[in-house]
């Protein structure tokens, strides 16, 4: 594939000399060039990085090869903490942005990253997070063509803020769409619920909790095109993030115009998870995650599409959760653990701890 | 979950409400009026909805939602105080997490939040007083809301604070006391509540007795009941029973947790702190007398409402709002003019839609089925 990647020249690679960055590794000028090149530059995919040029240029022929429509998504990252058991923020922007393509059906190829620095923070926290983007992209044999970085005011924002822009390809065969469930399909999901959502809240420390949960963020497009391939005429995935699969399953009966019965039994919590949320007063319905995906398929296909999740460590406690019904269109409902039946609504605003 | 999942048995609770359908059956039902028990507390209808529990149980059988949420009962002026507080330069405010939402007649302390005054989260009082010891100079101010589940734990750190000498925390105290509101909703003309599940965590604390008098003068069957579902099953089938044999006593369903005569090193701490205020306001009920405390003389340097200047301005409700008329069984949620319409989750104009414990949030959230089934 042609590409001319990486905006900024990797001709002399500056290094930075000082512990923190300073408002004048924003000013444009050399410590910030140098900024650029030793953190960022040195670490990302630098294969034929010399264009000098502000933008990466992409070869429109190698990418109408892989199909007949380009994915395209941003998405902004201000994790606190920006390490946390399972990941950090750079493997977060990475694995989002690949899973907001791969959800549409997307192969996923190119990712900008643009970085808010907040003057004071360490050089070395800020390697730390771009070699955890590159090597999440390498792995995931995607790469970070081109970026930005601005610095701001102490106060002006919290360490770092990382929003990344990603493009990929759909192929010609494909085409998902929340609006695309109809009765009778079924619903699955690739794995344990909650576990993104728990691990950050854990990690933050304000509530003394000895979580041992760890983060599920994961790059999922390998996991998809394996679903893809044995369920074909699967309707909709999407990432479960802010929010929960609570959200998603509204949004995919809310789009259909269809109801959807999800089984408390057969929707997959890890005991840990169930705990910290049972003791903090929040439904893990609502919590997010980052490596967890919603799938509707076509009931001939299910079990296919249940086998191909399982056969993939991203995907082994895959779950059917649920179906597709005639009910009340965009009603989402659960059959509880006990033999009752809730709605499952959107959330209004932020999850509140209750009182007792 | 162990210890846990016992609690939540799909057979064992089948079986229950059979048998809850059976003592129906026998027990002599007017026709236009089904057997009203009400949850006191709002961690019963937390569970109630959470699992369900509405739609399980026969038709003749109406929950009602009881004024037991002590977020859902706070009076606009308290919050109105508390963002105040919490404006003042110095001030770090601490809360639990859902008392954030609930509207004042200005704002919430979500939305003072919003504008800059610096407001944080807890889950105890504890880390509230370790928030004043790490910032020496600032003033710490903890909203003390809850019934006397959450009494004693800021009793205690009142104590703590006094035996290690930090001048800097103190509490604005809202707590309240479950008994004198029973009794405010027994004295109702309109009162047609048969039975009721008693508050398990309350209960925890002050015990079984205070509540004889709902048995002995009112005639009215109580069951102090646990949270989890089997246990509102079972506590419902315990009310139902008495209701069968014309009994009216206080039965204790919840006797892996609650003692009969309470947790006395807890109310030691609670009678050492506090004192009983003449009136306390409520939301949707109105001034009720006894029913709230404040800080004893003795312990004043930690009594916000001595430290700071506040307007303690009384905000009537909403003129929409029919909160009261839900909280006292009167009316469904549903049945209020405002509900899902100009009081949303989004827009609460009544407590009772702004913490997942009001009656009117959980119907909103999590009801409906049951409301549809009434509807139709």
């Amino acid at each position: 594939m042609n590409v001319i990647p990486i905006s900024r020249a990797k001709r002399r690679l500056g290094t930075v000399s000082v512990p923190n960055v300073t408002l004048a590794h924003g000013g444009g000028g050399k410590a910030m060039k140098d900024l650029i090149d030793d953190v960022f530059i040195s670490v990302f995919d630098g294969e034929g990085a010399s264009a000098l040029e502000d933008q990466a240029r992409i070869d429109l022929l190698s990418l109408t090869k892989l199909g007949d429509r380009i994915a395209f998504t941003t998405d902004a990252f201000v994790v606190d903490p920006l390490f946390f058991p399972g990941g950090d923020i750079g493997k977060l922007a990475i694995c989002g942005t690949i899973n907001d393509l791969a959800v549409g059906g997307a192969k996923p190829l190119y990712i900008s990253c643009a970085a808010i620095i907040e003057e004071g923070v360490s050089v070395d926290l800020l390697r730390k997070i771009a070699r955890s983007m590159a090597e999440t992209a390498r792995a995931a044999g995607v790469r970070i063509v081109t970026g930005d970085t601005k610095v701001v005011h102490k106060g002006a924002c919290d360490k770092v803020f990382l929003t990344t822009t990603g493009i990929g390809v759909i192929a010609e065969c494909i085409s998902l769409g929340v609006d695309r469930a109809r009765p009778g399909d079924v619903v699955l999901v690739n794995g344990l619920l909650g576990d993104h959502g728990a691990a950050i809240l854990g990690a933050r420390g304000d509530m003394a909790l000895d979580s041992p949960i760890v983060s599920d963020c994961a790059s999922l497009h390998g996991l998809i095109a394996d679903l893809l391939k044995a369920a074909p005429n699967t309707r909709a995935i999407r990432d479960a993030t802010r929010g929960g699969i609570a959200t998603v399953l509204n949004e995919i009966a809310d789009a259909s115009g269809v109801s959807i019965s999800v089984d408390e039994e057969h929707t997959p919590i890890r005991p840990e998870v169930k705990g910290f949320c049972e003791i903090l007063g929040l439904d893990p319905l609502y919590i997010a995650n980052e490596g967890k995906l919603v799938a509707v398929v076509p009931p001939e296909e299910a079990d296919a599409a249940l086998r191909a999740l399982r056969s993939d460590p991203l995907g082994q406690d895959a779950e059917i959760i649920g179906e597709v019904g005639r009910g009340e269109p965009g009603r989402v409902t659960m059959r509880t653990v006990f033999g009752g039946v809730r709605i499952v609504d959107m959330l209004v605003g932020e999850q509140l701890p209750r009182i007792c | 979950m162990k210890y846990v999942d016992e609690f939540r048995d799909r057979d064992r609770a089948k079986s229950l409400v059979k048998e809850i359908a059976a003592l129906v059956s026998e027990i002599d039902i007017a026709k236009d009026r089904p057997i009203a028990i009400m949850e006191v507390c709002g961690g019963h209808t937390h569970s109630i909805f959470r699992y369900g529990i509405e739609g399980m149980l026969p038709k003749e059988i109406e929950l009602v939602h009881g004024p037991g949420c002590p977020v859902c009962v706070l009076p606009m002026g308290r919050i109105d105080d508390c963002v105040a507080v919490a404006e003042q330069p110095n001030v770090i405010c601490t809360t639990f997490g859902d008392a954030m939402r609930v509207p004042g007649s200005r704002k919430s302390l979500l939305q003072a939040k919003a504008s800059g005054a610096d407001i944080r989260m807890v889950y105890s009082p504890m880390d509230a007083l370790a928030l004043a010891r790490k910032n020496p100079n600032r003033e710490v101010v903890f909203f003390g809301i809850g019934f006397e589940t959450t009494m004693p734990s800021t009793a205690l750190t009142i104590l703590q604070a006094e035996a290690e000498g930090v001048t800097n925390f103190s509490v604005f105290c809202n707590h309240i006391t479950i008994v004198p509101t029973i009794k405010a909703i027994l004295d109702d003309p309109d009162m047609q509540i048969d039975g009721f599940l008693g508050p398990g965590h309350v209960s925890m604390v002050i015990g079984t007795n205070p509540y004889e008098f709902v048995a002995h003068y009112y005639n009215r069957p109580m069951v102090v009941a646990g949270f989890e579902p089997l246990d509102v099953l079972q506590s419902i089938w315990m009310v139902l029973k008495q209701i069968k044999d014309g009994r009216a006593e206080i039965e204790n369903q919840y006797t892996r947790i609650v003692p009969e005569e309470g947790n006395a090193q807890a109310l030691d701490a609670v009678y050492k702190v506090y004192e009983l205020r003449e009136f306390f306001e409520w939301r949707g009920l109105g001034s009720i007398e006894h029913s709230g405390v404040r800080i004893r003389d003795a312990y004043a340097q930690y009594d916000a409402e001595r430290k700071f200047a506040m307007p303690h301005l009384k905000v009537a409700d909403p003129h929409a709002c029919q909160c009261g008329g839900v909280l006292k069984g009167l009316i469904k949620p549903w049945q209020c003019q405002v509900f899902g319409t100009a009081c949303t989750p989004e827009t609460p104009l009544g407590a009772l839609m702004v913490s997942s414990e009001g009656a009117c949030a959980a119907y909103y959230q999590y009801g409906g089925i049951k409301k549809q089934a009434v509807a139709s």
